[in-house]
């Protein structure tokens, strides 16, 4: 039972359902409308990376590039969103590469990582700020939220993707995370101090 | 075409046919368990079963060529990469919606036996004399106390976890040890037990899956993994193929066939008995006939439905069965996707290991004892306590390392729970053939017309505002109240399309689970239920087909069939 409740319970929890996972697109028909659908180049793909580890970056425990997050997040775009957010997410890398080129006269790539970081973190509070009229009021009805809710800003589907590829990846589930195959176990009374990781994996 | 004899053919080979196949082979009768879809062996085809989330390209999540080729599937949890493949094909196997019906089919060995939820509860002597008392559709010809010796029977073969609580509305059962309530589940059970006297009350869940080994079957037991619907390894939860068929296959007495889709009883109208089955072999087109003393039909509730409707139509044009007027009637499911969940404060310092296959469950209160509502029955709810994980929107950290090193943490504890409400018989909810449409086989297929009625919208109502006061008095903070889209099917708990009864001219079924109009056909899933209940129907099913394969062998012995 809880795997039927638990998805809609974190949709309320952070008010914009996860993409791919529960489609925004008002309507929802766009899926049959395209069969053609967006790749993405190597340089794409390492944009992707860099976004990643700019958002979950290398600290004592590995980043998103170290656990592929870019390769990944380019297979899950072009295989499990619909067009319209693939179009949204190939605008919103152009957006970027744009964006690096005005405020630093560079390329994403070639930018240190506190620029990086200057650059992104504006972005992600756009992002907030677009999102918080649609996103508020949780006891709204999934197909009430679906008629309110427009489409996020893009920002918000490539922290969703960063933080989605890199939890559920190898490195992010078994390095990051504490991950135990075959627990043989329920304890329910386990004691916590401030700094012990989460489980890799439900609960 | 070939015949071949048998004494018993069983029709479908998930949680009551797996039990007719072993209690009929058992008792010594030569079986025939057809199955339509592919053969599935335990532990060697489950290919996913050791598989985590970084495995899956698309780490387990639906792509959109998945949601074009499964549009019902994808209206709910069951598409996604770790379970495809587990589910009918619904290009091969259409149905048609006059209202929206979410149909979610296993078609192979086992069927949803491999993928249930495993929620396992009695029904209450009440839900036996409810439809009487109300006056709502008709009695069951049984009452708890016929039923309660297979319940005691069944569980102690399947493996039940749980506690005894004395409950009148949810009688106990043979249990093994429960799986636990968290930390803060025990907090929040004691504060509901204190705050309504007793009168609710959140207890351990009861669940299909072993706490303790059961060597005879070569069962480890569960291994807290949580991965349940993969086919577990370790034989942890009740299925046909970690339970009921190995012990099937052990007598010697067992012939399985997949690939076989039974498309008639056949009928013999001098005897007023069936004869046997037909069948497609659904990789050869080819027909074939299988004779024998009884039929066990126990292909799912719409399925064994559309099975007799396409049996003896020379003699009732509508099928088997259609002579009550009842066949195809009075589908019922549990609603859900309404409830509630909130925050927990106070257990920072605390947390846990493993993963659990069960969480708690709240037994009915409403219209029980002296409570009476503006609308008839109950429900109950299920639910858990976890700390949130990195999936949570901490919205006061932009990104970085902050941000990293906070997702790394469990966040604060949530506790949630949604309803399963019971839907009443009615007779405008039904299914029937629609010979316009057909499978890949040629064959005819259902078409659903079934909707909610006013006394279920009105319990929805109860079903949200109950768990945010529940939630609320015992000191759970920031509850919020949800409710989700429902379709009829959601439950995945079709019943009651063949239902049991007193008499020929309003059922389908005796008190025995025989058909009135073939004595020697018997079914015994979802479709023979003639109410719902609250409770999750799995193990109703397990202890009818139990009594009817006892009744089925005596009879045979008496020569009465």
């Amino acid at each position: 039972m809880e795997r039927r409740d638990l998805l809609k319970m974190i949709a309320a929890a952070t008010g914009v359902a996860f993409v791919g996972a529960e489609a925004w697109a008002a309507g929802g028909a766009s899926s049959a409308a395209s069969e053609a659908s967006v790749d993405f180049s190597a340089k794409d793909v390492q944009l992707l990376d860099d976004i990643a580890e700019t958002i979950l970056p290398a600290t004592q425990t590995p980043g998103a590039k170290a656990a592929g997050c870019g390769a990944v997040m380019a297979t899950f775009i072009r295989d499990c969103y619909e067009p319209a957010q693939q179009q949204l997410v190939k605008a919103g890398l152009v957006d970027i590469r744009a964006l690096a080129k005005h405020q630093f006269n560079n390329d994403f790539l070639a930018l240190t990582a506190a620029q990086k970081l200057t650059l992104l973190q504006a972005l992600d509070t756009a992002s907030k700020n677009a999102s918080s009229g649609a996103a508020g009021n949780s006891s709204l009805s999934d197909s009430k939220r679906k008629q309110r809710d427009g489409a996020p800003h893009y920002f918000v589907l490539l922290k969703q993707l960063s933080i989605f590829t890199f939890f559920t990846s190898k490195v992010g589930g078994t390095q990051v995370l504490r991950y135990q195959a075959v627990p043989g176990h329920y304890n329910g009374d386990l004691p916590y101090k401030k700094g012990d990781r989460a489980w890799a994996t439900g609960g | 075409m070939t015949t071949n004899y048998f004494d018993a053919i069983v029709v479908g080979s998930g949680i009551s046919g797996g039990w007719a196949a072993k209690e009929l082979t058992e008792k010594g009768l030569k079986v025939l368990l057809l199955e339509r879809g592919r053969n599935i062996e335990h532990i060697k085809d489950y290919p996913n079963a050791f598989k985590e989330a970084w495995d899956y390209p698309h780490r387990d999540a639906p792509t959109q060529r998945m949601k074009k080729d499964y549009p019902v599937l994808s209206r709910d949890y069951p598409l996604n990469e770790s379970t495809f493949g587990m589910w009918a094909n619904e290009k091969e196997s259409p149905y048609v919606e006059k209202k929206r019906f979410d149909w979610f089919r296993g078609y192979h060995m086992g069927g949803r036996s491999l993928l249930w939820g495993r929620q396992s509860y009695r029904l209450n002597e009440r839900d036996f004399t409810a439809n009487l008392e109300d006056g709502i559709a008709v009695d069951w010809p049984i009452r708890y106390s016929d039923l309660a010796p297979w319940y005691d029977y069944v569980e102690r073969f399947a493996g039940i976890a749980g506690t005894r609580e004395g409950l009148d509305v949810l009688p106990d059962g043979q249990y093994l040890p429960p799986v636990p309530l968290n930390v803060v589940e025990q907090s929040v059970a004691a504060r509901i037990k204190k705050a309504y006297g007793g009168k609710r009350v959140m207890i351990h869940g009861r669940c299909a899956n072993i706490t303790q080994p059961k060597p005879e079957q070569n069962r480890v037991g569960c291994q807290y993994r949580s991965k349940c619907w993969l086919g577990c390894p370790f034989g942890g939860y009740f299925s046909t193929q970690s339970a009921t068929l190995p012990v099937a296959l052990k007598t010697g007495n067992l012939t399985v066939r997949p690939f076989s889709i039974v498309t008639r009883v056949l009928y013999d109208k001098n005897t007023k008995k069936a004869s046997g089955v037909e069948i497609i072999d659904s990789e050869t087109n080819q027909t074939y006939e299988f004779k024998s003393k009884i039929v066990f039909l126990n292909a799912s509730a719409f399925n064994s439905t559309w099975v007799l409707m396409n049996s003896a139509t020379d003699i009732w044009p509508d099928g088997l069965g259609s002579s009550s007027g009842a066949l195809g009637h009075n589908v019922m499911d549990h609603h859900l996707n309404v409830g509630a969940w909130g925050q927990v404060e106070g257990f920072d310092d605390k947390y846990y290991s493993g993963r659990r296959p069960s969480g708690f469950y709240v037994p009915r209160f409403r219209n029980w004892g002296d409570d009476k509502r503006d609308y008839v029955r109950g429900f109950g709810y299920q639910g858990s306590a976890s700390r949130e994980g990195w999936r949570r929107d901490v919205a006061e950290l932009a990104i970085g390392a902050n941000l990293k090193d906070a997702l790394t943490e469990p966040g604060g504890w949530t506790i949630g729970m949604g309803g399963f409400g019971e839907m009443l018989p009615d007779h405008s909810n039904r299914i029937f053939l629609d010979k316009t449409v057909k499978d890949k086989w040629g064959l005819p297929v259902l078409a659903m017309d079934v909707e909610l009625k006013a006394n279920e919208l009105k319990m929805r109502k109860d079903m949200q505002q109950d768990a945010i006061d529940i939630l609320k008095a015992a000191g759970v903070q920031n509850v919020q109240g949800y409710e989700g889209e429902y379709g009829p099917g959601m439950g995945i708990h079709e019943m009651g399309t063949a239902r049991m009864g007193r008499d020929a001219k309003s059922s389908v079924l005796n008190g025995n689970n025989q058909v009135w109009d073939a004595p020697n056909v018997f079914v015994t899933d979802g479709a023979a239920m003639t109410s719902a209940s609250c409770v999750n129907p799995s193990l109703t099913y397990m202890a009818l087909t139990a009594r009817a394969a006892n009744f089925a062998v005596e009879a045979l012995k008496k020569g009465e069939l």
